[in-house]
């Protein structure tokens, strides 16, 4: 059986069709140079093939291909996690408040001190093992994948990945990854080529094609490893993904390999049924593991910002320290003899002892670093921790963000950063399978000169629907004009096709904003019923196209489409259509399309290649046979396919397709007839992000092609650098005189709402970068289907004139660089005046140049001013060097969104990472702090859940911070009433009860539930997502006024209390209140003032925000009657004394209630004063909701969303307002 | 004044809270007596000549011990000095079976001596002593006159002035007070209700006269940030 299979042999020998270098061996001369270093330092690794239990022992002892992800291990977790959590200035200032209640030198119990201590350490080290333990359980999950490994005798058996070693040899079928790097020894192809998918290192979508020597090639079938020998030396492990340099020694021969030997890990076979590979580096020295990096902790910016804080709080600490210690001293030096009842003179070891005032006042001010820790509370990190995980859970349970078609949901990965989704000024995007979903369609083609599947396109239907008001008016002088100016041509049409759109769906002129937001679901709604054929014109289909004009043309052009490729039908099974496989995906839905036009392509070998063809005079299908001359294949230097065949008659034809301007250079005189209606709907395809290819072909004599071919096939056995010059010249020579037939143009399909969600993020000012491994062309396409990239922008193109190859030269290379960034920024700082957009588009050898640190600050610069940046050609390590470049020169919080393996890095290094979890592949999933199952919920995700956590966790900190600085310093106070001696003024259950129950809910259920506008407001206004970048909510003004509106509560609630309840009596019989009363009193104003603050501070009321901050007051007075009723021993003071003492004073309650009062005037005043004269945004649109304005009066609510949006130059938005301004225009000059 | 009349007196300068002395104290010997006999809070004041004090402390050894006595014309004012304390001190705190054991026989004497054969519960002055006071200069409850005295009564006091305050610098008063349902006498109160709702008064014709002659509607879109002229968006 498994021989059998091994068997099946595909025939064609690819090797055989191809034309060009890359699939040859290359033996050019500076491969030679390379060869000589193996055995140096750097170039020492030595593989014994299929003898892997050589690797078992030293020196050539490699490491097994256990990948591990994990930041700890089991033993290394403990010191390392703890480590990091002291590393936080907060946590070890509470280890050393912990530390000095051992020796009673703190005023509170060490049991007091160490349990939160051990309790906010404690969550975070759960939530990092927790952390580590999905990415170990992820790590297993690949590390047991099966393999097929030889064994002995020529069987193979399976293994799972981490029980391979070095010099295994491997058999990896289709569509399936490989284990570890790989030598490549044979495949199912006779000529051991095979096609593999780098998308996960690259991000790159064609096939890439790797081949194996010509001396492995009978390595094809597992018997014929039973003797198999071989000794590898190569470069030792390293990154470099495009790189190998070793050499094979195998029969006595040594034989030079290259990359094109190599299959990488991350990457998958494709079209290929399998290959035979031996292990060159296995796990941790894998090219892919090598290049990805440690996940390293990442904290926001509130949080960093909360560290100053904590910095400007524990200065105020230590003032209030120096000023309690230093009057300690002082007292006790001057005054405390004196005080004969306190006998101070007789305790020698006491820190107040007045014959030493200089150790009681270091004693002193360590005891009061501690007795003021509520200025620095612990529980402040227990309740964002709390608060963090808790938002994490609604984000995770958000309905709005699940996916349907995935089953999967929006997942807060880390909990740490929710806050920093509020803040985020700049996305980087990955391209494949971030916002495209890597499939492509064939959308429209223009033939003869007529473009086909042409409706008309969205931005201009928006343009027309919005302008409509305006359209009425200047109809009659349009109509009168004599002027055929195209664009006015095609904006009458569409103002038709608005107006008949308008009457069926019965638009109101009113609402056509929000018809903006729906307008591209219709045109997605209407799935192709064909993958990859997204076309739709009645001239075309069901065989229509008979009946055109010119059938000859258009059968060439078919033919074209059926032949000029690489894809081979594979059976489908059930369906009567074929499947293709080809290595790109739009060969693939060309022959979908010529399928579907009826030129099926039915088989394929090694020379021939059978169409079935529509006859279009009778109407039925018959089969041809086309023989396969030559095929001079896409290259990215040469952009353009042919290949050269020959029909049943013997008739030779070239059909050729390729890019625009290569094509057009190669018409003859006659071939150009379709070429200017061609060119203009080339420009409308391209503007809709479309990606073209022009079909031509000509037609040979039979002399003209032997003799070419004679040439050709000389050039194709030389051997040696001139190979590749032949070549190119003969290919130069065949491909001319060429006529034009049309363009075809393929939709990279965006994935679901991509366009929608770019159009919001633009509006709510966050930047777009996008950072690709693909090529600049379709990286383009991509900015215009996204609206990134407009036509009356301007585009700067960063490019690399010539490789640098000495250092001499790369000097050079610099300058040159340095120079386009000089002119290009000069030309952008003069647009900027007249409004002109820009666009930066730099290729990835350029930008490996101008990341240089020497030239890294222009060039950002530059990137910075650019409306749209795209970055093609971007290698991993680029895009993560690029994210924390930005990150580091703007200050501005970064956000990297991605898919595969290769934008880990960038995952990893950006403020926020973000990974797509719908597609295949967990690493980016499994490096992201956030994992969206499709792109669009970022719009949610950030201007919502964003906007939300980031507010939520500013006021939360702001008031925590408000409330313990109030209690904090009533304390002070009293230290200056009692002599400085370090008393408490409150009862040790009250201090303690302070933080963990009376006052500590509330705070949770502001920092989770809190809402300034409801979730449609935040989308309707993105500008209010701005006030989180202007980062308003936590600004040092802010915070300092916090701090001075707790400083003035705390007086008050101090002086009120003092000097009502001393020295006068407290009751009608005449008893007056102790310590423990005033106590009690003072702290019964303290809950009810904080609890009531939150109140005014909250602005989305729910019954548990209710219940929380009322039930919070109710509990102190509960836990007072509970407490009062413990036997005395335990209450000590507060035995009875709600009951007995303060509770039936009236003066009690009448003092509470004047003392909520006087403390929160200032908050109420200056909260009156910034409402009615400098009212936020978000407070305005509170009113307009609450007084239903935004019902009564819609139009301004839809004027005011329209007036939010930050101006902007990219988002579909952007493109219909250019496209207006732009017909304007037009209108205006045809009036004159 | 109609009674009853308290009798306070006040001492000022007086740390009562200061640390020392608020912690030098055994409640549970106050409560169980010489039963219980860690008395180590109470330094320096725990024993003497190896005998525990009771009660201990520094509070109870500085006991108050000026005496006083009133005088209407010749006729001396009764002065009722029970009920002064807490019930819930007098009932828990202090025990009923608890008598003052070796107490001020040191070579310091601080303050009043205590007779032994009254329990603690009943020496009411010690209790009212024994709550600390939260401030330096405070009032304590010596008893209640309880008949009315009139206008133009003379009343001369006569007191043993022996508790030391003279080396402190402190000062003693001795207060005579009615209380109504509020308490007593306290002109803060009434001041502090008076300035904060005179303040509201004020705010709150501030706040319209700013109102009326510079109004924001409610929700005015034109208040927005994006539609604020100058301020680029």
């Amino acid at each position: 059986m498994v021989k059998a299979s091994g068997k099946r042999k595909q025939r064609i020998k690819w090797s055989k069709l191809y034309t060009f270098s890359c699939l040859n061996p290359r033996t050019t001369d500076n491969d030679a140079p390379n060869q000589q270093l193996l055995g140096q330092p750097g170039f020492s690794r030595v593989v014994f093939c299929n003898q892997p239990e050589l690797h078992k022992i030293k020196p050539q002892k490699y490491p097994s291909n256990y990948v591990s992800t994990t930041k700890y291990n089991f033993m290394t977790f403990l010191p390392r996690a703890l480590f990091e959590q002291f590393r936080r200035v907060a946590n070890l200032y509470f280890l050393l408040g912990a530390a000095l209640s051992i020796p009673k030198l703190a005023p509170f119990s060490p049991a007091s001190m160490i349990t939160p201590l051990v309790f906010v350490v404690g969550i975070s080290m759960l939530k990092e093992a927790i952390e580590d333990w999905s990415r170990f359980l992820q790590d297993m999950d690949v590390n047991s994948r099966k393999v097929k490994v030889h064994s002995r005798n020529g069987s193979f058996v399976e293994k799972t990945w981490k029980e391979l070693s070095v010099g295994d040899v491997v058999k990896v079928n289709k569509n399936e990854n490989f284990p570890s790097d790989l030598l490549l020894l044979s495949s199912s192809y006779e000529d051991g080529v095979c096609y593999v998918e780098t998308m996960n290192l690259d991000g790159e979508t064609n096939l890439k094609l790797k081949r194996s020597l010509e001396a492995t090639l009978s390595l094809d079938d597992d018997v014929e490893y039973t003797k198999f020998q071989a000794t590898i030396h190569c470069e030792d492990p390293n990154p470099n993904l495009y790189s190998f340099v070793g050499n094979l020694e195998f029969n006595n021969g040594t034989y030079p390999l290259s990359p094109t030997q190599i299959l990488l890990r991350d990457s998958k076979l494709r079209n290929t049924e399998y290959v035979y590979g031996v292990v060159i580096f296995s796990g941790p020295d894998a090219k892919a593991v090598r290049n990805s990096t440690r996940s390293p902790s990442k904290r926001s910016r509130v949080e960093r910002r909360l560290d100053y804080l904590i910095y400007v709080l524990f200065l105020l600490l230590v003032m209030i320290s120096v000023v309690n210690s230093i009057g300690s001293a002082l007292v006790l030096k001057s005054e405390a003899a004196m005080w004969w009842y306190l006998r101070l003179q007789e305790n020698a070891d006491s820190p107040l002892n007045p014959s030493k005032p200089v150790t009681s006042f270091f004693l002193q001010f360590v005891r009061s670093l501690i007795l003021y820790g509520y200025l620095i509370p612990i529980s402040l990190y227990v309740s964002i921790e709390v608060v963090k995980v808790l938002q994490a859970m609604l984000i995770n349970k958000d309905m709005r963000m699940y996916d349907e078609l995935s089953g999967k949901a929006v997942e807060a990965r880390t909990s740490n950063i929710n806050e920093e989704l509020g803040q985020v000024e700049m996305i980087l995007s990955d391209k494949t399978g971030t916002l495209t979903c890597n499939q492509m369609e064939f959308r429209k083609c223009s033939i003869e000169g007529i473009s086909y599947g042409g409706e008309i396109n969205e931005v201009d239907l928006a343009a027309s629907r919005r302008m409509n008001v305006d359209v009425e008016r200047y109809r009659i002088s349009i109509d009168g004009s004599d002027s055929t100016g195209e664009s006015i041509e095609m904006f009458e049409y569409s103002v038709a096709e608005a107006d008949a759109k308008q009457a069926v769906l019965g638009c109101d002129h009113a609402i056509e904003n929000s018809d903006i937001e729906h307008r591209r679901i219709p045109a997605s709604g209407k799935e192709p019923n064909i993958k990859g054929f997204n076309f739709r014109d009645d001239r075309l289909m069901d065989k229509m196209w008979i009946h055109g004009s010119n059938v000859h043309d258009m059968i060439m052009f078919f033919r074209v489409m059926a032949l000029c490729h690489t894809g081979i039908p594979v059976e489908d099974g059930n369906s009567k259509r074929l499947k293709y496989e080809a290595e790109s995906p739009e060969e693939v839905t060309f022959l979908i399309a010529a399928q579907e036009f009826g030129f099926k392509f039915c088989q394929r070998t090694q020379s021939v290649m059978f169409l079935q063809e529509l006859e279009p005079s009778s109407g039925i299908e018959v089969k041809r046979e086309y023989k396969l001359l030559n095929l001079l294949e896409f290259n990215s230097a040469r952009k353009r396919m042919s290949v050269i065949v020959s029909n049943e008659a013997g008739e030779i034809f070239l059909f050729c397709k390729g890019a625009d301007n290569i094509i057009f250079d190669r018409l003859a005189d006659n071939g150009r007839i379709y070429q200017q209606a061609t060119t203009a709907h080339l420009s409308n395809y391209a503007e809709d992000g479309l990606r073209t290819m022009l079909f031509a072909y000509k037609k040979i004599e039979v002399v003209e092609y032997e003799s070419w071919n004679t040439l050709f096939t000389k050039a194709k056995a030389t051997v040696g650098t001139e190979r590749e010059e032949l070549l190119e010249h003969a290919s130069e020579m065949i491909e001319k005189y060429l006529f034009l037939l049309g363009a075809v143009a393929v939709e990279d399909k965006l994935q679901k709402g991509v366009p929608e969600c770019i159009d919001k993020l633009a509006q709510a000012g966050l930047k777009i970068w996008l950072l690709t491994g693909d090529k600049r062309e379709t990286a383009m396409n991509i900015g215009f289907a996204c609206s990134l990239l407009r036509h009356d922008m301007k585009q700067f193109h960063l490019v690399l004139s010539k490789e640098a190859e000495s250092s001499h030269q790369l000097k050079a290379v610099e300058e040159d660089i340095l120079s386009q960034i000089r002119n290009s920024y000069q030309e952008i700082v003069k647009g900027n005046k007249k409004d002109v957009p820009s666009a930066l588009i730099v290729d990835g050898k350029a930008m490996e140049v101008a990341l240089r640190s020497e030239i890294s600050n222009q060039f950002l610069q530059l990137a910075v001013m650019c409306d749209s940046v795209i970055c093609c050609r971007v290698s991993p390590k680029q895009k993560a060097l690029i994210a924390r470049l930005v990150k580091e020169y703007t200050g501005k919080t970064t956000l990297a969104i991605g898919d595969g393996a290769n934008d880990v890095g960038m995952i990893q290094e950006a403020d926020i990472g973000v990974g797509i979890s719908g597609m295949e592949g967990m690493q980016a999933v499994m490096a992201s702090d956030f994992s969206l199952p499709q792109f669009y919920f970022l719009e949610r995700l950030l201007i919502v859940h964003g906007h939300w956590c980031y507010k939520r966790i500013s006021k939360m900190i702001l008031y925590f911070m408000y409330k313990n600085v109030a209690f904090g310093l009533t304390l002070f106070y009293n230290e200056i009433y009692s002599n400085f001696s370090g008393d408490d003024l409150y009862d040790d259950w009250y201090m303690v009860l302070f933080n963990v129950l009376l006052t500590s809910l509330p705070v949770i259920a502001l920092g989770v539930l809190e809402q300034d506008v409801s979730a449609d407001v935040c989308l309707q206004f993105p500008a209010l997502y701005q006030q989180g970048q202007r980062n308003i909510c936590f600004s040092w003004k802010r915070i300092f006024g916090w701090i001075l509106n707790a400083t003035l509560s705390s007086v008050a609630i101090f002086t009120v209390t003092i000097y009502i309840f001393s020295p006068a009596a407290l009751r009608q019989d005449g008893k007056v209140a102790d310590l423990a009363h005033i106590g009690t009193i003072m702290y019964t104003c303290v809950i009810w003032t904080v609890n009531c603050q939150i109140a005014l501070i909250v602005t989305h009321f729910t019954w548990i925000t209710h219940v929380l901050i009322w039930g919070s007051i109710l509990c102190w007075y509960i836990f007072l009657v509970l407490y009062g009723m413990l036997p005395p021993e335990h209450s000590q003071g507060g035995f009875h004394i709600l009951i007995e003492a303060i509770g039936t004073a009236p003066m009690y309650w009448i003092v509470t209630f004047l003392v909520v009062v006087v403390t929160l005037l200032p908050y109420f005043i200056f909260s009156i004063i910034q409402r009615s004269f400098y009212p936020m945004d978000d407070q305005v649109i509170q009113e307009i909701k609450y007084g239903r304005t935004d019902v009564s009066n819609k139009p301004m609510w839809l004027r005011e969303q329209q007036n939010s949006r930050k101006r902007t130059q990219i988002g579909f938005s952007a493109r219909v307002d250019a496209k207006i301004r732009h017909l304007k225009e037009r209108l205006r000059r045809t009036k004159k | 004044m109609k009674a009853p009349i308290y009798i306070y007196y006040q001492l000022d300068n007086y740390y009562q809270n200061h640390r020392r002395y608020v912690k030098s104290r055994s409640d549970k010997q106050l409560r169980y007596g010489l039963q219980y006999n860690d008395t180590s809070s109470c330094i320096p004041e725990e024993s003497n000549d190896g005998l525990p004090i009771v009660p201990c402390g520094l509070i109870s050894w500085s006991l108050f011990n000026d005496t006083y006595s009133f005088f209407r014309g010749t006729d001396e004012l009764r002065i009722n000095r029970k009920n002064i304390a807490w019930k819930s001190d007098r009932d828990h705190k202090f025990g009923k079976h608890v008598f003052p054991f070796n107490f001020q026989n040191g070579t310091l004497i601080g303050g009043a001596m205590l007779d032994p054969n009254v329990p603690l519960s009943d020496q009411e002055d010690l209790i009212v002593w024994m709550r600390t006071a939260a401030l330096p200069s405070f009032r304590k409850l010596y008893g209640k006159i309880e008949e009315d005295l009139e206008a133009n009564d003379v009343i001369s006091i006569y007191f043993l002035n022996n508790y030391n305050t003279y080396s402190f610098g402190g000062r003693k008063k001795l207060v005579l007070s009615t209380a109504s349902w509020l308490g007593g006498r306290n002109n803060f109160l009434g001041m502090a209700y008076i300035a904060i709702g005179s303040c509201l008064i004020v705010l709150a014709l501030v706040f319209i006269l700013l109102h009326v002659k510079n109004p924001r509607p409610y929700g005015d879109a034109m208040y927005v940030s994006w539609n604020w002229k100058g301020i680029p968006n």
